[in-house]
């Protein structure tokens, strides 16, 4: 089977600075494939690599079994939604999106006919006059996209697009772009810092740290079972138990994470279910958020524990959590996450 | 989905020769004007230097090529080095003239205008700057001549006796205004005055506005803010005009034999070395002196952090 | 009146000063407008002891004036020229890569109007006299090209910095290259801050006379007439007419190169 993208061992350096280190990871035709990270931790080095705007300083980069790594941008099959969008300010909305079909000789009617196709596509129909500069952020970005869809890119690559927009547009847009992507049925390479938006829109997610990749797998995997730390603390919000706390709780010292969702807060007096871990504890905060409330609970050792507990019932507030109270949580062991790190 | 690639054109094929060696791009790019400036004006200043190391054989006429310090000897003399003197004084008071009148302008503009009157002001100002310099130096000799606007308007005044006193002061004083330093010296300021403006008016607004409302908030009164906060960061515009406006003055010689009292200045010495003795060496050794000078006083404005002001 | 109020008022004596600066920068030019229409002919007395226009009449029939004038609009053409293509050039490749010594290419090019006026032209005149290269339109084009590149620099390397680099990526991205991408994308955002640095190449190269004293020989190029007219004094109205046509016709690419400036500033 050819990958729709390969990276063997890839680098760049810039100086001292390794911007990606030795990265590699495979992409499925067809998949949605994020590049999740903080700033600053490589995954945006990893699309300008593939886009060919940046030259692996060592590694191969490959391209359904073509090595681009050294192809100017121009000669790869692959297109990009910028950041910034990128619109030429000097064109209109039409001339930006018939760019690609310019530069490569389409006869005009054809590249008209082209062009109005994909304002249908992006639900921009009959924008062809106008310039960026008349278009709202929503529109600017459905503009861009059409530009870079247009040229039937065997990938298209996204450079946290809906990072300017607010966040009902956001979430509109979401939706929107898988619904575009099952449509034209290619490749989609999506990075951004988001983890909740990587975790709606990801078929699988790659998470940076420090210009690595320390975890790939499907938004589930990563998030019910984070390898590391980083991972548990970035995809989502973790507890994480080790040292006499562990000890306490498993009865070995080996660092685990579990989320706040899965524990159980009773009363001290409640008896353990088997099969469960538990810890005693002090209310230290409540914070009500609507769907759920949100306690963080002290425990002897001084560490503190996050607890999410959805609001079931029409008074949130069930009268063992209040603080300063002293209660017990409650979790399944099978929630336990094992974090590979050694024990120290 | 395959998209048929054309054999590619002349053009992209150059365009990916040049993707693929990104250096000789860059040496493409600068060849030209890399190789014209190193060629025509580096190439041309160490000429310069080359021939000042030469001298003129005083029978013949003519240039020796020869290496000797002779010149750099007639360089040296009594005389010459009044001319220099000279030189430098004027570009000295005219740089503190400059920058005191200079000074007010810009800060007024940068802190006290609406958006739209500090456009019109900006362009109130570059046009002086690149409006013909010939003929601006031209208009000083109809005000300050004798019969001219300046001593009409005195005269209106009742001050005539004021002005006729000043022009009888030794150094600066002189026959009318159009004949004597002083005229010289305004001539000069007024001349350069835009290159000391805009530094300034740059260098001001880097300074943000806040910076002086936290003075004020910490208590110090609006003239010591000025004192310890706007003064020290306006600064190195001040310098870095203040290298236009001195080195301008030290190279003019149109001024000079157009205003004042025809006592020699650098340039209308090297001009006349160069023109009607045909002494070049002589004239080549002459600049020496204001090139080193502005050597140093670049390294020092650059210490200074004037050339971010630039 | 939002915008009145973030204006704080200055204090009267900065204003008056302001003022009077501002003043001072600018009466030169009405005095030169005024004196092209006195009826003096042989001194400059204040206030003209009448007005006439007969002057412009007499400054066109000069001889000597004409080819003055086509020697400084030839010169200055093709120096702005040759200006142009070196500046862009220039800033193309500081703009593109960053390489060992990119400031000491600005600071190579500002060099010529950094060093004293003097300096540029005696070095011209003794390379002309090392090489033993004759006086010619040429060397007079030289030596204004050399001082231009920078004005056109300067305004073609801010224009690249306000082109977004994401522009320049996205049509490579979308298949144009080197070419193409000049073309189409950089030369459209490129053409107002060429035009505004070519003016002012041209009003630079137009009226430059000390560098150009050394290197024209006994060529006439228009400021070297009206010097030459300050100098020895022949015919003073002719030189009003023409200090006062000068100013008025300089100023029109001066203030075309701001305003083409300015939009792009704002939008």
């Amino acid at each position: 089977m050819t990958f729709a993208i390969e990276f063997n061992n890839v680098s760049r350096h810039f100086g001292e600075v390794r911007a990606v280190d030795d990265v590699s990871f495979t992409v499925r035709d067809g998949e949605f494939f994020t590049l999740l990270g903080p700033s600053g931790s490589g995954k945006t080095t990893c699309l300008r690599m593939i886009a060919g705007f940046e030259q692996p300083t060592a590694g191969r980069i490959v391209l359904y079994g073509r090595d681009v790594t050294t192809l100017p941008a121009y000669d790869r099959e692959v297109n990009t939604v910028f950041q910034d969008y990128a619109l030429f300010p000097h064109m209109t909305v039409g001339d930006n999106i018939g760019y690609g079909l310019m530069v490569r000789k389409v006869p005009k009617p054809e590249r008209e006919r082209q062009v109005a196709e994909m304002l249908k596509l992006v639900r921009l129909p009959g924008m062809e006059r106008r310039k960026p500069s008349q278009l709202s952020g929503g529109q600017r970005q459905r503009v861009a996209l059409a530009r870079a869809l247009i040229n039937h890119p065997k990938v298209l690559l996204l450079d946290e697009p809906l990072g300017a927009l607010d966040l009902k547009l956001r979430q509109q847009m979401q939706v929107e772009l898988k619904a575009i992507q099952h449509e034209v049925g290619i490749t989609f390479i999506f990075v951004t810092h988001d983890q909740e938006e990587a975790l709606t829109m990801s078929d699988r997610i790659a998470v940076f740290d420090m210009g690595q990749i320390v975890q790939i797998g499907a938004p589930s995997d990563l998030y019910e079972r984070p390898r590391t730390r980083f991972v548990a603390g970035f995809v989502g919000t973790s507890n994480i138990l080790s040292g006499e706390t562990a000890v306490t709780i498993t009865g070995s010292a080996q660092p685990f994470s579990v989320r706040p969702e899965k524990i159980r807060l009773v009363d001290v007096a409640t008896a353990v279910p088997a099969a469960h871990c538990a810890i005693e504890g002090q209310v230290q905060d409540v914070v009500y958020v609507g769907m759920h409330t949100r306690y963080t609970v002290a425990l002897p050792s001084g560490e503190e524990m996050i607890v999410v507990q959805q609001n079931m019932d029409v008074t949130p507030q069930n009268g063992t959590a209040v603080r300063g109270k002293a209660v017990r949580l409650v979790w399944p062991r099978a929630a336990n996450n094992v974090l590979e790190e050694a024990i120290g | 989905m395959e998209l048929t690639t054309p054999k590619p054109s002349i053009f992209r094929r150059i365009s990916t020769a040049l993707h693929n060696h990104p250096g000789l791009f860059l040496l493409l790019l600068l060849a030209l004007p890399l190789g014209w400036m190193l060629l025509v004006y580096i190439g041309s200043l160490i000429g310069l230097l080359i021939q000042s190391f030469f001298y003129l054989d005083g029978f013949t006429g003519q240039v020796v090529r020869q290496f000797t310090l002779r010149t750099y000897g007639d360089l040296f003399t009594r005389p010459h080095m009044e001319i220099f003197g000279r030189t430098v004084a004027m570009a000295a008071s005219v740089t503190v003239g400059a920058a005191l009148m200079a000074f007010p302008l810009a800060y007024y503009t940068v802190r006290y205008t609406s958006r739209r009157l500090r456009a019109i002001l900006y362009l109130l100002i570059l046009l002086p700057l690149w409006s013909s310099y010939i003929i601006r130096v031209y208009s000083w000799k109809l005000i300050l001549a004798k019969e001219g606007i300046v001593s009409w308007f005195v005269g209106q005044l009742g001050l005539t006796a004021v002005l006729d006193w000043v022009l009888r002061l030794p150094v600066i004083g002189g026959p009318s205004l159009s004949i004597s330093s002083l005229g010289l010296f305004l001539v000069f300021l007024y001349i350069w005055l835009p290159y000391m403006i805009l530094p300034i008016m740059a260098s001001l607004e880097r300074v943000s506005k806040s910076l002086g409302e936290a003075s004020g908030d910490l208590g110090a009164r609006p003239s010591t803010t000025f004192r310890y906060v706007t003064l020290p960061l306006a600064f190195p515009g001040v310098v870095a005009g203040s290298i236009f406006t001195f080195s301008l003055t030290l190279g003019d010689y149109i001024i000079p034999s157009v205003i004042g009292d025809s006592s020699p200045f650098i340039g209308m010495t090297v001009y006349s070395y160069q023109g009607t003795s045909g002494n070049i060496p002589l004239a080549a050794a002459f600049t020496v002196l204001p090139i080193t000078i502005m050597a140093i006083y670049l390294l020092v404005a650059r210490r200074l952090g004037a050339f971010e002001a630039l | 009146m939002r915008v009145k109020s973030n204006v704080n008022r200055s204090p009267l004596g900065l204003t008056v000063t302001a003022v009077a600066v501002l003043i001072f920068l600018h009466f030169p030019f009405f005095i030169v407008m005024l004196y092209a229409f006195t009826t003096d002919e042989t001194t400059f007395t204040f206030p003209p002891p009448g007005l006439t226009t007969r002057w412009f009449g007499v400054a066109m029939n000069r001889a000597d004036l004409w080819p003055a004038l086509f020697l400084s609009l030839k010169v200055a053409i093709i120096a702005t020229a040759v200006a142009l293509v070196l500046g862009t050039l220039a800033a193309a490749a500081v703009y593109r890569s960053r390489f060992f010594g990119r400031e000491a290419i600005s600071f190579l090019l500002v060099l010529p109007i950094a060093l004293p006026g003097i300096v540029t032209g005696i070095a011209l005149r003794s390379m002309m006299g090392l090489t033993n290269i004759p006086f010619s339109f040429w060397t007079i084009v030289i030596g204004h090209a050399t001082f231009c590149v920078v004005v056109v620099y300067n305004n073609a390397i801010a224009r690249f910095r306000r082109t977004g680099r994401s522009q320049l990526e996205a049509s490579a991205d979308l298949g144009a290259d080197g070419f193409q991408t000049f073309r189409y994308v950089v030369l459209p955002n490129l053409a107002t801050a060429l035009v505004a640095g070519g003016m002012l190449a041209f009003a630079l190269s137009f009226d430059e006379v000390i560098v150009t004293t050394f290197t024209a020989g006994q060529q006439s190029t228009l400021p070297i007439w009206i010097f030459s007219q300050l100098t020895r004094p022949r015919d003073r109205p002719v030189t009003n007419v023409v200090a006062f046509l000068v100013v008025t016709i300089t100023a029109v690419p001066i203030l075309l190169a701001h305003y083409m400036t300015q939009d792009a500033r704002e939008s």
